[in-house]
């Protein structure tokens, strides 16, 4: 039983940091965490500026 | 012991999966339940993964997890980074799932629920995993290159330069198709456009929500996003019961093609992330969303397919797109199958954020599967209404007439009984005027799902918004595919310009952004245009074309795999990419030839341009028009297998010298470096 529900919290967590690296918000985390910032307006303006670079050079698939 | 219970379960997925094939491919004249395909797939999937891709990972590819990956030795917290299987799987999973998967199976099942269903399985498992699983394989043991880069290495210039200019056909082609179904699901739409319009002001919300009050929080803003559009699609048909709101959201074809174009132009050349990335973010969460609900919806309430196994159309007379089953259904649908579109994201982020080596295999391989699956639904969705009205939607007036009783008379007489009473009352029930051509394959995915739905959550009251539903879906992530299509192709054409004129190649520098944006929205918007203006509603002529440029793409990315796999000394096992490699040859030239050359005007452009010439003159503008367009189609289609035809011709001459001992076997791949990984999990 206990087991179980640790295994369901597992696949709930690996669910969350999937949705959060879709979502860029773990992206936003580490730009945070590398430009020794906090979060607010203007890092996540600076944020966006540099995700931007990168991401619309990536195709999406059809 | 547990060896033999291992064994003996898989004996019984195997058997189970070969009945529920055999079920589904000899049931003749009587409805099936959609479970059969579920299990048929399900069984199917598991025993690719566990054998097949097992085999590909041990004897040919010889995985190594003790060998560290790009991310692991270039890790920079940006592109490159360790990250979660489960979490690449997602990301990966999330970048490959398009609009293909849905449209492609949906406009095949005018042959029939079975040869999609068998493609879709069969392509899936032998093809198309293998090739999103192979190449990104060899991309992570590259440090993470890109397909074009990949061939210029591995085949030569060539291969460079064809997976380049392919790259950007299949973009242009792609995003002339992907507008028109939007369009041809909105035309004459107001309750369908009011949604759309409404996502304008819901990103900006979304933008200043993310930006000011809670920055980051991309999730809680996309719920939040979700809730609104919900609210808006509720909101629609209040605008369609409105007149004088209805005529405000009212719009013809041509209309809203012209003001898709601008869109597209204003996406890629304006600086509007504040309009784009939430709506990006919401597209994303939508998509997601709904995949999860239409599996849940399809196990729960296992339809029933009213489509029989086979049509009459077989015989290459569909009123959806002109051609046999054979080649023209292995076009039809790509993605889904194999997509040549998969290699660039598998040789795009995927491979930077990969840990081990032996993770490939889930990612690579899974994810396709799950792509795999969502194309199952599709075809069940487009197969469980009645199929006199999967045909009165897909069918072009040109084909089955414009009146309703003509249109209804027409497909009756194929022997799939219709009423235009009946079509009515469905146009009604969800919210419609007509229904009658809307071609395209999203309108009938649409009410695929909202039958799918109706006979459970909300019965038949909530059927017009299930349609909405599903129609704000499909035109959302197609506006999001075609905004950062049109960029990825800017920034494509830009590099290239830059070493003409240096300043063209700066993405900053806002002449050259202008110019290129304008370049490559009037190359799709001609295919678009064309598309709208087209008598037989544009589809029949373009999807092939965009399905050739998809699959002719995965021949470049096979002919690279297969090469590499004879420079690594596995030739004995190259059957694994020279399989499907064949098979795709095989299918797309003799498409090609037929696009091109058939005597038939529905299917060969230049018979259809002669019949035209042939007709009264003086020829209408209009006439000149198709005409040219006709011989156009014709001359992008054989310039594409010219291009691919060279990379094949380069390849095999690689593979006689390697094999012959003429040419040097030399894999471009990164040294090994042990990962330091296993030491730090311990």
């Amino acid at each position: 039983m206990k087991q179980g529900r640790e295994r369901l919290r597992n696949i709930r967590a690996t669910a969350m940091a999937a949705l959060r690296e879709i979502f860029d918000e773990a992206a936003y985390a580490r730009f945070l965490s590398r430009a020794g910032m906090v979060s607010s307006s203007k890092s996540y303006a600076e944020f966006r500026r540099e995700l931007e670079e990168a991401k619309v050079r990536r195709p999406k698939c059809c | 012991m547990n060896k033999t219970l291992a064994s003996l379960g898989w004996a019984t997925v195997a058997v189970l999966g070969a009945a529920a094939v055999g079920a589904i491919a000899v049931r003749r004249g009587e409805p099936i339940n959609a479970l059969w395909l579920v299990v048929a797939a399900t069984c199917c999937y598991a025993l690719g993964y566990r054998f097949y891709s097992k085999f590909i990972a041990a004897k040919i590819l010889a995985l190594d997890g003790l060998r560290a990956t790009p991310a692991e030795r270039l890790e920079n917290g940006r592109d490159f980074l360790v990250t979660n299987k489960w979490v690449v799987f997602g990301h990966h999973f999330a970048a490959i799932a398009g609009p293909g998967p849905l449209v492609g199976p949906v406009l095949a099942a005018q042959f029939g629920y079975l040869p999609g269903t068998m493609w879709v399985l069969a392509g899936a498992v032998f093809a198309g995993c293998v090739q999103d699983f192979v190449i990104l394989l060899f991309s992570v043991r590259r440090d993470g290159k890109s397909l074009t880069e990949m061939a210029k290495d591995e085949i030569g210039r060539v291969g460079g330069l064809v997976a380049y200019l392919a790259v950007i056909a299949i973009l242009i082609i792609l995003l002339g198709v992907a507008a028109l179904i939007v369009v041809n699901a909105l035309k004459a739409s107001p309750w369908g456009t009011f949604t759309i319009a409404m996502t304008m002001p819901i990103a900006l919300l979304m933008g200043v929500y993310l930006r000011r009050i809670r920055p980051g929080k991309v999730l809680e803003v996309s719920a939040l996003g979700f809730a609104l559009v919900l609210a808006a699609i509720w909101g629609g048909q209040y605008v369609s019961q409105n007149e004088a709101l209805a005529k405000l959201f009212t719009f013809s074809a041509p209309t809203l093609a012209i003001l898709i174009m601008i869109y597209g132009f204003a996406a890629s050349a304006l600086p509007v992330w504040l309009l784009l990335a939430p709506r990006d973010y919401l597209s994303t969460f939508v998509k997601l969303g709904t995949i999860a609900l239409l599996a849940g919806g399809i196990v729960a309430l296992h339809p029933t397919l009213h489509m029989p196994a086979l049509t009459r159309f077989v015989d290459g007379t569909g009123p959806v797109f002109a051609g046999k089953i054979f080649p023209f259904a292995f076009i039809t649908i790509a993605c889904g199958a194999i997509s040549g579109f998969h290699a660039l994201i598998s040789s795009g982020t995927t491979p930077k954020m990969i840990a081990r080596e032996t993770e490939t295999r889930m990612v690579g391989y899974g994810a396709m599967m799950c792509e795999s699956a969502v194309a199952i639904m599709a075809i069940i969705a487009a197969c469980v209404m009645p199929p006199g009205v999967y045909f009165a939607i897909n069918s072009p007036a040109g084909i089955v007439g414009q009146a309703p009783a003509t249109a209804a008379a027409t497909i009756s007489a194929w022997g799939f009984p219709l009423t235009a009473a009946d079509m009515q009352a469905l146009a009604h029930a969800v919210g419609e005027q007509t229904l009658y051509n809307r071609t395209g394959g999203a309108p009938a995915f649409a009410v695929g799902m909202a039958h799918i739905f109706s006979h459970s959550l909300g019965g038949e009251t909530l059927m017009a918004l299930w349609y909405h539903f599903a129609i704000m879906f499909e035109a959302l992530f197609i506006l999001t595919i075609l905004d950062a299509g049109t960029r990825v192709a800017r920034f494509m054409i830009q590099d290239a310009l830059g070493h003409v004129y240096e300043p063209l190649g700066r993405t900053s520098w806002y002449p050259s952004i202008l110019a290129t944006s304008a370049l490559i929205v009037a190359s799709w918007g001609y295919f678009l245009w064309q598309g709208v203006k087209d008598p037989l509603g544009g589809i029949n002529s373009l999807w092939p074309l965009f399905g050739i440029s998809n699959q002719l793409l995965a021949t470049v990315a096979l002919c690279v795999a297969t090469t590499i796999i004879v420079k690594m000394h596995r030739a004995r096992y190259a059957a694994v990419t020279l399989g499907p490699l064949a098979w795709l040859v095989a299918v797309t030239f003799t498409a090609s030839w037929h696009k091109m050359f058939d005597p038939d005007p529905r299917v060969g452009f230049l018979a259809q341009a002669r019949g035209l010439a042939a007709g009264p003159t003086p020829l209408s503008s209009a006439t000149v028009r198709v005409i040219f367009n006709n011989r156009l189609d014709a001359a992008v289609t054989g310039v594409l297998v010219v291009m691919v035809t060279l990379v094949l011709v380069e390849s095999v001459r690689q593979w006689i010298g390697i094999l012959s001992g003429a040419r040097e076997a030399r894999v471009r791949e990164a040294p090994f470096v042990r990962t330091r990984l296993v030491e730090e999990r311990g």
